[in-house]
């Protein structure tokens, strides 16, 4: 139980009347890597979402170490690093600007400092004095990398970060997921990749209208997974 | 059952007090000697009035109940009661300057009240409006609730400003009656109960609208 | 890792702000252009020469202000909206009352700075000394608070909306109706030289607007902006 970071206890949501998660439970161990599938409409950036506490569950609760995360509030969203399909980034600032604000509002020590040293991590330091809205959506997507992980989080979520990336961009950011693999950091990640999910994973949820289709360790050879994939999607 | 019964009766007190506040208006309550059978529009008017700001109260609380538990219900009784509110205060602006211009010799005055009733009904328009350009219901239940709170506590400066400002409306109830003849009073409490009913049975009937439209949306 | 705290995050906020109006000078010159367009247009109405315009001064210039802060509201709160900047913002460990005070002062500085330049203008155009009356300060600094204090908020909800440029002002006139007409009354008096017990009740009913609305806006504006 004591390893267990975050454990999703019953927890729902419904817009309206419209349930979009049906009661869920599962157990995430600090340091996995965790890879959600699913059709679109499956209940994937819900559940990010309420993980994140940007949306409330309507029913359950979601615990971090123990407590419960609507006590913790603040505490908790200081150990979250978030990467979406958004940037995040403020169009008129630079990369620099941009990471030095975000620096400050996480109560980092020298802001400055930890942001020039992250965009040179992700290969932005040639341009991170020019403002936000010159760059390529490659850069662009670089850039928002490195803003979720200025405080150090002890737990990633990444939204679909595949989506409309280039070479570059995605080598870099597999680079930096393999990089948190070894560090112990929790990753939970949202992809239709489904090889590139399927690769980092230690553990898979396949999500289907809502539900929870598949939940566990990886059974299949890497080449058979789509046929998994499929067979559970199809049957949930 | 014993609820809808309830409402059953409500509605039928409201068609049959509504002909009846008419003929108290009309036949029970003397002639004004000064204004003449243009003050018999008083009853109607001064009903409207209090209907369309006790509305806001009504959507006010509501409001604050939906912000806290975020039922279905408080919501929906927030915007049914904005919507008769805002039908209400239009009422109450067409029947003043009716009464306004024989008796003032002008269509508008802008006097506390008048004005406040104007300055609510923006309000309350405004409010339809945000209704009507938000799609999510959660959102949508959520930004009137702020509106209909910042309203409430807005419409009491309004009329203290507007106050400060200028000032030429009758005082009929502050003043204890003010004048007015016990017979005409009598007439105007029954304008009042059977506006009330009205109000009650339209504001249950477009809740239950609102729940129909809910279910048969969300219906799979 | 330093601990947050409301002053210190608010204070992040605001120079985040100013820094990007001062990278892309794009609200305080727009809002400048159009007040002074404001200004110009209200002046057909008079006939040259006339002292009119004297008595009614106050009016058009808190018209002037209110319009073009209604483009300056809409402006500041897009570059939070685009590019999600406001999920980011509240996933970040922040207060959101921090969030909402740094918004109020960075827009209360940008207004600020567009009076800077509009009142001398406005002196020259309508030969009207505004500021003859050191408590001209008080009311626009109470006046300008309250007007972008809801007009914060509701240009938040607004920018939620599917018409989001006429939610705006269709919200945010009529709540301020009470601020506008105090704001209005009180310079009118002053540029009529009037003593300050003439015109001191308008000023506590702004004073007194002010601290409701703050108090009612810092509990409201947590739902508002939880998804």
């Amino acid at each position: 139980m004591n390893s267990n970071i975050l454990s999703l206890d019953k927890i729902s949501k419904k817009y309206g009347e419209k349930t979009v998660l049906k009661p869920l439970t599962l157990d995430i161990a600090s340091g996995e890597c965790i890879t959600v599938f699913g059709p679109n409409g499956a209940g994937k950036s819900t559940l990010l979402k309420l993980l994140s506490q940007q949306t409330k569950p309507s029913s359950g609760a979601i615990l971090y170490k123990g407590s419960k995360i609507k006590d913790l509030k603040e505490a908790y969203r200081a150990k979250l690093g978030v990467i979406s399909h958004q940037p995040f980034l403020y169009e008129g600032l630079s990369a620099f600007e941009n990471l030095q604000f975000y620096a400050s509002l996480y109560g980092v020590d020298n802001p400055a400092r930890r942001a020039s040293e992250l965009l040179t991590r992700v290969e932005m330091n040639k341009r991170m004095h020019d403002p936000v809205r010159t760059y390529s959506r490659g850069m662009l997507q670089r850039t928002s990398i490195a803003r979720a992980l200025l405080q150090n989080p002890e737990i990633i979520f990444l939204d679909e970060p595949y989506t409309g990336l280039d070479r570059h961009a995605s080598h870099v950011l597999t680079g930096i997921l393999k990089e948190q693999i070894e560090q112990k950091t929790t990753i939970l990640l949202v992809t239709h990749d489904l090889s590139l999910g399927y690769s980092l994973a230690s553990r898979l949820l396949i999500m289907s209208k809502g539900e929870m289709a598949y939940w566990g360790e990886k059974t299949v050879a890497d080449s058979d997974f789509e046929g998994f994939y499929l067979s559970m999607v199809d049957n949930g | 059952m014993l609820k809808s019964k309830l409402f059953f009766v409500i509605d039928v007190l409201a068609i049959v007090m509504i002909p009846v506040a008419l003929w108290f208006a009309f036949f029970y309550a003397p002639l004004e000697l000064r204004m003449g059978a243009i003050q018999k529009i008083f009853y109607f008017h001064v009903a409207s009035a209090w209907v369309g700001f006790a509305a806001l109260f009504v959507t006010f609380v509501c409001s604050i109940i939906f912000l806290i538990k975020r039922n279905h219900f408080s919501d929906d009784l927030a915007a049914a009661s904005a919507g008769i509110g805002l039908l209400f205060c239009t009422v109450v602006l067409m029947t003043g300057p009716l009464w306004a211009r024989p008796t003032w010799g002008v269509w508008w005055t802008w006097d506390p009240r008048l004005t406040t009733t104007l300055i609510l009904w923006f309000i309350y328009a405004g409010y339809v409006f945000l209704r009507k350009f938000i799609d999510d219901p959660d959102k949508r239940g959520k930004y009137c609730a702020v509106l209909g709170i910042i309203g409430f506590f807005d419409v009491p400066i309004v009329f203290l400003s507007i106050r400060f400002w200028r000032t030429i409306h009758p005082n009929v109830v502050q003043s204890g009656g003010g004048g007015l003849h016990p017979d005409m009073r009598t007439a105007m409490f029954v304008a009042l109960g059977a506006f009330t009913l009205l109000y009650i049975s339209l504001a249950n009937k477009r809740v239950r609208l609102a729940k129909l439209e809910r279910e048969y949306y969300t219906a799979e | 890792m330093a601990k947050n705290n409301i002053l210190k995050d608010t204070i992040a906020i605001i120079r985040k702000d100013v820094m990007l109006e001062f990278h892309t000078r794009e609200v305080i010159s727009s809002m400048l252009v159009f007040a002074l367009l404001v200004v110009v247009v209200f002046s057909f109405i008079f006939e040259p020469g006339e002292h009119e315009q004297q008595r009614i001064a106050g009016g058009v210039y808190w018209m002037a202000l209110v319009f073009s802060g209604l483009l300056g509201l809409g402006k500041s709160m897009l570059s939070e909206t685009s590019g999600g900047n406001l999920e980011a913002l509240l996933l970040t460990p922040t207060s959101r009352n921090a969030i909402f005070l740094g918004k109020v002062f960075s827009n209360l500085i940008f207004m600020f700075a567009l009076q800077a330049v509009m009142l001398p203008l406005f002196v020259i155009l309508y030969e009207v000394n505004l500021l003859s009356d050191p408590m001209m300060l008080a009311v626009i600094a109470a006046t300008t608070y309250g007007f972008v204090l809801l007009g914060t908020l509701f240009s938040l909800i607004a920018s939620r909306t599917r018409t989001r440029e006429i939610m705006l002002p269709l919200l945010l006139l009529p709540v301020l109706v009470p601020i506008l007409l105090a704001a209005i009354q009180a310079t009118n008096a002053m540029v009529a030289m009037s003593p300050l017990e003439d015109y001191i009740k308008w000023i506590r009913l702004i004073v007194v607007f002010d601290i409701i609305f703050t108090a009612i806006s810092l509990v409201v504006f947590d739902p508002v902006v939880e998804e």
